[in-house]
């Protein structure tokens, strides 16, 4: 009787797997020739250019150092890391071979053009979204660029991650395809904003929660999540920046990497911001008003009052002039932490982080924003505030930007653990930051990977 | 010797009297001309420097112990300029080089010798001091010949002695006795011939690179005077800012602090330590309120609003007709941004009242002129003010090394008996520095149907590339912002043949009908002044861009067609040998995104020929330029330090590639945006080139020629010329950034 | 009073513990070899080591150092003996006007003390934080692959421990 019980379950078993395996299926699409450069209208490829810049293929497909599109960079994953493929026009190592329904195919479903599933590390939960005509566009553009013969890297996974299976059982649990439906009551550029940031911009990759098989949770979409080993805030309602984010913030922030109320990008987003810049002007733009209004409706006069209080706020914490007579140098918050030694939160600050965080009154001098407006300081999370006291900030080789230096090797865990307390009674109004030493010892583990795309 | 005695002194007299040296000072040349009726000023040419200053004891001193002191009023800037001029003396005196003592620019000590700059030292200083020294020897085998009651002709010198034939010798000390160096050089030397040079065409290592390597006390930052005491100055918001009110009580109760300084618009703080001073400036910085007038132009339109000002013209050239029919007729128009010298160290100086007496340690290039400006601003005669000259950064130019002089000397008067150090602060020395003019220059030509230039127009606008401090202190920064404001002092333009935004605007290749003409702007919106290689920079780069558009117009090789427009045997030379060493064959394939570039130049078209061959690749998709390999040619004349040339020119094609490649000035309408590092990025070592090959042509008793700004132009041309070659479009603005390479290159 | 240990040399320093130390080598110490360049962490002029990383000493209060062991060039060697990396320096005759080679130097033994013999890559990479004006670039590279030839010669595996 039993074995006629085990003997059902297995038939049961095989059956939806074998449901599942049929279900999962994907044919091989016959390999092309590579189509030839002339094949394709200039303003296509121009046009896929702009998209693919919203998009930052670029960046998890160049690695540092690296030939653009060739693939090798490592996108961290909770589960492990998976390498960017090579996405040129070579035929043996690149997408040469694909077809323009190949290309579509993996776009939408997360397959090759031999028909095996990518790792939604590639997020094609979002480019799901993405109309035929962007698609073809971005495909003239992928295919006239310069083919580079470079061996994809298979992923670093644990067994049984390392099937290829399991990321079809992803699927079937997670992805849900579908162009994007424009919202009939909002105006053009909203929607045009909306189908970017869910689409090819893929926003909430990193800006939505995720649950624990790594999948985006969608009740809470755009209420923060994580990022090679970064926070990423929240850009609801939740979010954590002091002054709240206008459209036209945005589009400086997205488009030039500063805003004057939030300060200069960091971390992943600024290769992002980096790419953007290529992206047309309207597409930014929509994309800002459409975040604008993620948070919802809000009183006017209540944003009025919040910005105006965290400037204020900003502006007197600020070492100034008056304060900076006092012994410490810079004006001690009531409940900043008063510690001596060589983990002295206040004097770490006067001696490593004064000379550029100051007001200098009016002297010309690039600096910085005002602390007490930064996000990384008043984030719930330490970890961006941590990550970049370790590595600082750097633009990419020649270009303009903050040059911030990394104080990992200069400062031991006990004065960076001082210093991000001073620095947050200091600069935020929010209550002390926990897990600050959980936070440092996961970020030395965990060291940013560089994309080689500047 | 005593620093006291020997302000105004000009002239050193050595008289040596039965082994016991007596230093005298006396006075002036001409009143000692009027006194003694000889030593009259010559009324010949004489070699380099010694025109100016014709006294042998201005430029060599033995002691009684036969110790060897050259003097130089040129400054050691990083160039190696102290090493050379040691070979210079050593191979003419016959001594080791490590026995000679070589004293750089002091007003108290050394010759005038105006400013160290323009690729001049070693036609000026190493010409004289070659020449001086080998009179010195002459006097001195005399000396010796009659000591020894011989001919002279029977003499040869040998490591510091004469020697005779017969075996006879005596040593140089032993010779000081009856030695007078207080005569006039005469026009013609007793110079060795180059095949016995022992000193002079060896690679002599740096003799001030061991203290650098080592931690010694080389630069003017590194004085620490007795009783020192630190300032910073804040600067105004910009150029027209006036200070309205300061509240400085708080600022000057802040631990440490000895002073704050006011006098109009400058503003100062002096404590006790450095970062004391520092965090003082930031705080009276944010203590001080301006008028702020927002008075700087647009700088999207730059090269159109510099071309819209009214300019002085001047025909640089004009030979035969232009505006003749040609076969085939090309015409461009190309720029550069403000430039930037940036040395690595803020500029610095110390200074100290004691009486009426003024001492200012710095790194101006010129301790003579800077002397003038500083008595102008302080009311003080000159013979009150000793300048001398220590090390700064490499400054590449008229940086803000004597504002930090004047800044040091204002601060100073207020506290007299104390040295006072400033330095500036990184953001100042972005800031406030006076840049290298922004220039435009429009060319037309025309090629006969053999392919061969007809005619060549070319102007060029620029403002001045000098404004240095020499007479009125209104080329000072502070000097400005007084009380009593000093005015800027009319600009001028430097004269050719050396020119200043015209320097090179002549070609050198062969023109039968040419017309060149220099529109000179005096509005200034900019603080501008002498940057290595002046206008040579923008002018070379245009003209080498614009002969490799010529040559792909006439179908030819770009170095063929050079050649084909050249006849001068020592530039044909240069760009021979970098052709040949670079491996450069006519008409070669190149895989796509990958080119080669090809110039050349003598520099002021009398210094040294510089001829560059360049690889670079291009990355499509974000228009980077990677510099794959550099081979230069250089013919500096005689070489006195090949490894120097080298050193030098090497140094001079990276700097020049950082400019062409990712330099420039940012502005808006009210400051200076480029501050820093991070809003003025230079080039880093992995953009660095892969390689950088130098081959010196030496030309053994042919003279000096000025090699230090030889390599700026040439670099940015065939750059300009291999960033062409790889992408197939001209980019005629500089920096050839990735943004604008991207741009050209199109998706 | 702080305490710093500077190339083997305990110093009492009494100095307020915010000022960073670039200023306190340079005027109480009287160590000429860090030097002002930025104060903004963007140029490698002030390099030092400190426990063998290094660091922009600009932007270190000394208040933060707490024992532990300060590097600089004149504990590199002196010009009677100089130490390999001033040997190859010196070799290369790699400086023009030489501020920002002490630098240099510092980063370069960071470098060499952890990674024997690097590639022309690695090393321009390291070297990626410090500037040169002058554009010594080529000969300042050559310097760093000629002191990992020297001390790979010298036997300076265990340099690091060496030097402590």
């Amino acid at each position: 009787m039993i074995w006629r019980g085990v003997a059902g379950f297995i038939v049961v078993l095989a059956l939806a797997f074998g449901a599942f395996y049929a279900w999962q299926w994907r044919d091989e699409i016959a390999p092309v020739k590579p189509p030839v450069a002339s094949s394709f209208d200039p303003a296509i490829v121009a046009k896929g250019a702009r998209l693919a810049a919203v998009g930052d293929c670029a960046v998890c497909h160049t690695k540092a150092g690296g030939k653009p599109f060739a693939g090798g960079f490592p996108v961290q994953s909770p589960f492990g890391i998976i390498y960017g493929s090579n996405i040129t026009p070579d035929p043996q190592t690149g997408i040469g071979s694909w077809s323009e329904e190949a290309f579509r195919r993996a776009l939408r479903e997360g397959v090759t053009r031999k028909g095996n599933h990518l790792y939604p590390a590639f997020p094609y939960d979002h480019f799901t979204r993405v109309t035929d005509d962007d698609i073809s566009a971005l495909y003239a553009y992928l295919m006239t660029r310069e083919p580079v013969q470079q061996r994809n890297l298979p992923p670093d996974l644990p067994f049984p991650l390392n099937i290829r299976l399991s990321a079809a059982a992803w699927k079937l649990l997670f992805l849900s395809t579908g162009q994007y439906q424009p919202d009939r009551t909002q105006s053009a550029q909203w929607n045009r904003g909306a189908y970017l940031t869910a689409g090819l911009g893929h926003c909430g990759a990193c800006h939505s929660p995720r649950n624990s098989l790594g999948a985006e949770d969608n009740t809470k979409a755009y209420a923060g999540g994580k990022g090679e080993g970064w926070t990423a805030p929240a850009l609801n309602s939740a979010s954590p920046a002091p002054v709240p984010w206008t459209a036209d913030q945005l589009y400086a922030y997205l488009r030039h990497g500063f805003a004057d109320e939030h300060g200069h990008v960091a971390g992943p987003m600024q290769p992002v911001v980096q790419e953007l810049a290529r992206a047309s002007e309207s597409d930014v733009r929509a994309i800002a008003v459409y975040i604008a209004s993620l948070p919802g409706a809000q009183n006017a006069a209540q944003l009025q009052q919040r910005t105006k209080a965290a400037l204020q706020f900003a502006q007197n914490r600020n070492p100034t002039v008056v304060r900076r007579i006092s012994t410490t140098g810079v004006a001690a918050a009531p409940e900043a932490q008063q510690m001596h030694g060589s983990a002295d939160g206040a004097a770490i600050f006067a001696g490593a982080c004064a000379s550029c965080h100051h007001s200098g009154g009016e002297l010309p001098i690039s600096r910085p924003i005002e602390l007490g407006l930064s996000t990384p300081v008043n984030e719930q999370d330490p970890t961006d505030f941590i990550r970049i006291v370790l590595d600082g900030i750097h633009p990419a080789p020649q270009r303009h930007g903050p040059i911030m230096p990394g104080f990992a090797g200069a400062l031991t865990d006990a004065q960076i653990i001082a210093l991000a307390a001073y620095v947050r009674a200091q600069f935020s109004r929010a209550g002390p930051w926990t897990h600050v030493a959980e936070t440092l010892k996961a970020a030395h583990k965990n060291p940013e990977p560089k994309s080689g795309m500047p | 010797m005593n620093a006291r005695r020997d302000f105004g002194m000009t002239r050193r007299h050595l008289l040596a009297t039965g082994g016991v040296v007596l230093v005298s000072f006396t006075l002036a040349p001409r009143t000692l001309h009027a006194q003694t009726g000889q030593n009259r000023q010559p009324q010949v040419q004489l070699p380099g420097s010694l025109q100016k200053s014709p006294m042998l004891d201005s430029w060599i001193a033995i002691d009684g112990a036969g110790k060897i002191t050259v003097f130089t009023g040129k400054a050691e800037l990083g160039q190696g300029i102290m090493t050379a001029l040691i070979q210079c003396a050593a191979e003419e005196l016959d001594v080791p080089p490590a026995t000679i003592t070589l004293i750089t620019a002091d007003t108290a000590r050394t010759p005038n010798e105006g400013y160290t700059a323009g690729s001049h030292s070693m036609q000026d200083s190493g010409t004289a001091i070659v020449n001086a020294a080998a009179q010195v020897r002459a006097i001195l085998v005399d000396l010796a010949a009659k000591k020894l009651n011989m001919a002279a002709d029977q003499l040869a010198t040998k490591q510091g002695a004469v020697v005779a034939k017969n075996g006879a010798k005596v040593q140089y000390k032993d010779l000081v006795g009856g030695l007078d160096l207080h005569v006039a050089a005469q026009p013609n030397s007793p110079l060795k011939s180059p095949k016995d040079f022992t000193v002079i065409g060896r690679s002599l290592p740096r003799v001030d690179i061991p203290g650098k390597l080592t931690g010694k006390p080389m630069f003017v930052q590194d004085l620490r005077l007795d009783g020192m005491l630190h300032a910073r100055v804040v600067r105004p918001p910009n150029y027209h800012a006036r200070l309205i009110k300061l509240e400085a009580d708080a600022i000057e109760k802040m631990p440490g602090v000895v002073k704050v300084v006011r006098e109009g618009s400058f503003l100062a703080v002096v404590a006790q330590d450095e970062f004391q001073a520092i965090e003082a400036m930031n705080a009276l910085s944010a203590a001080a309120q301006w008028q702020v007038p927002a008075d700087l132009p647009e700088q999207a339109n730059i090269f159109d609003y510099l071309k819209s000002l009214q300019t002085r013209d001047t025909t640089v050239l004009e030979k035969g007709t232009v505006g003749q029919p040609g076969a085939r007729r090309l015409q461009a128009t190309y720029h550069r941004p403000y430039g930037l010298h940036g040395s690595i160290g803020p500029s610095c100086a110390i200074a100290k009242f004691a009486g009426d007496r003024l001492t200012v340690w710095t790194h101006t290039q010129g301790v003579f002129p800077l002397r003038n400006a500083l008595a102008d601003m302080l009311h003080i005669p000159k013979e009150n003010i000793r300048c001398i000259q220590v090390e700064g950064s490499g400054c590449y130019g008229h940086n803000a090394a004597d504002d930090a002089a004047a800044d040091a000397a204002l601060i100073a008067r207020t506290i007299p008996g104390r040295p006072i150090r400033v330095q500036w602060m990184r953001e100042q020395e972005h800031g406030w520095e006076p840049f290298g003019p922004a220039m435009s220059s429009q060319v037309s030509a025309a090629l006969d149907d053999r392919g061969k230039l007809l005619e060549w127009q070319y102007e060029v606008w620029s403002n001045t590339h000098s404004t240095r401090p020499a007479g009125p202190a209104g080329n000072l920064l502070a000097a400005r912002y007084l009380e009593q404001p000093f005015p800027e002092p009319p600009p001028k333009a430097i004269p050719m043949p050396e020119g200043g935004g015209d320097r090179n605007s002549i070609p050198k290749y062969a023109l039968p009908n040419a017309r060149i003409v220099y529109h000179f702007i005096p509005q200034m919106p900019l603080r501008v002044s002498a940057l290595r290689a002046l206008g040579a920079y923008h002018n070379v780069f245009a003209i080498e861009s614009f002969m490799d558009e010529l040559a792909a117009e006439a179908k030819a090789d770009p170095v063929a067609f050079r050649l084909r427009h050249i006849d001068d045997e020592r530039a044909r030379a240069v760009i021979e040998k970098a052709a040949k060493e670079f491996g450069w064959k006519a008409n070669e394939k190149r895989p796509r995104w990958r080119g080669r570039g090809f110039a050349f130049a003598q520099y002021k078209n009398l210094a040294a020929y510089c001829a560059l061959a360049v690889e670079v690749h291009v990355v499509r998709e974000t228009g980077e330029v990677k510099l794959d390999r550099i081979v230069a040619a250089v013919d500096s004349g005689q070489a006195v330090n090949p490894d120097g040339i080298r050193n030098q020119i090497e140094g001079g094609i990276v700097q020049a590639a950082s400019w062409t490649l990712c330099e420039e000035v940012t502005f808006s309408r009210t400051t200076i945006t480029s501050r820093d590092w991070s809003s003025f990025p230079m080039m880093r070592f992995p953009a660095a080139p892969q390689t950088v090959e130098v081959h010196v042509i030496d030309r053994p008793g042919a003279p000096f020629l000025g090699t230090g700004e030889a390599g700026q132009g040439p670099t940015a041309g065939a750059i300009a010329n291999a960033v062409a070659d790889a992408i197939d479009a001209r980019i005629r603005t500089l920096p050839l950034s990735p943004a604008r390479v991207k741009a050209a290159i199109g998706v | 009073m702080i305490q710093l240990n500077v190339n083997g040399h305990m110093h009492q320093v009494d100095a307020d513990p915010r000022t960073p130390l670039l200023y306190v080598l340079r005027n109480e110490l009287k160590l000429n070899a860090a030097k002002f360049g930025c104060g903004l962490g963007q140029c490698g002029a002030c390099t030092v080591l400190i426990d063998h990383e290094p660091v922009f000493s600009c932007l270190l209060p000394i208040s933060v150092i707490d024992g532990r062991y300060i590097q600089t060039v004149e504990g590199l060697g002196s010009e009677e003996k100089p130490g390999p990396v001033q040997r190859a320096f010196l070799a290369e005759q790699a400086a023009q006007c030489g501020y920002c080679i002490p630098g240099m130097m510092m980063r370069a033994q960071a470098l060499l003390e952890r990674n024997a013999a690097p590639s022309d890559e690695q090393i321009r990479d390291y070297m990626a934080p410090n500037l040169c004006r002058c554009g010594t670039h080529m000969r300042i590279l050559r310097a760093v692959k000629h002191a990992a030839q020297l001390m790979t010669a010298a036997g300076h595996g265990a340099l690091r421990e060496a030097s402590k």
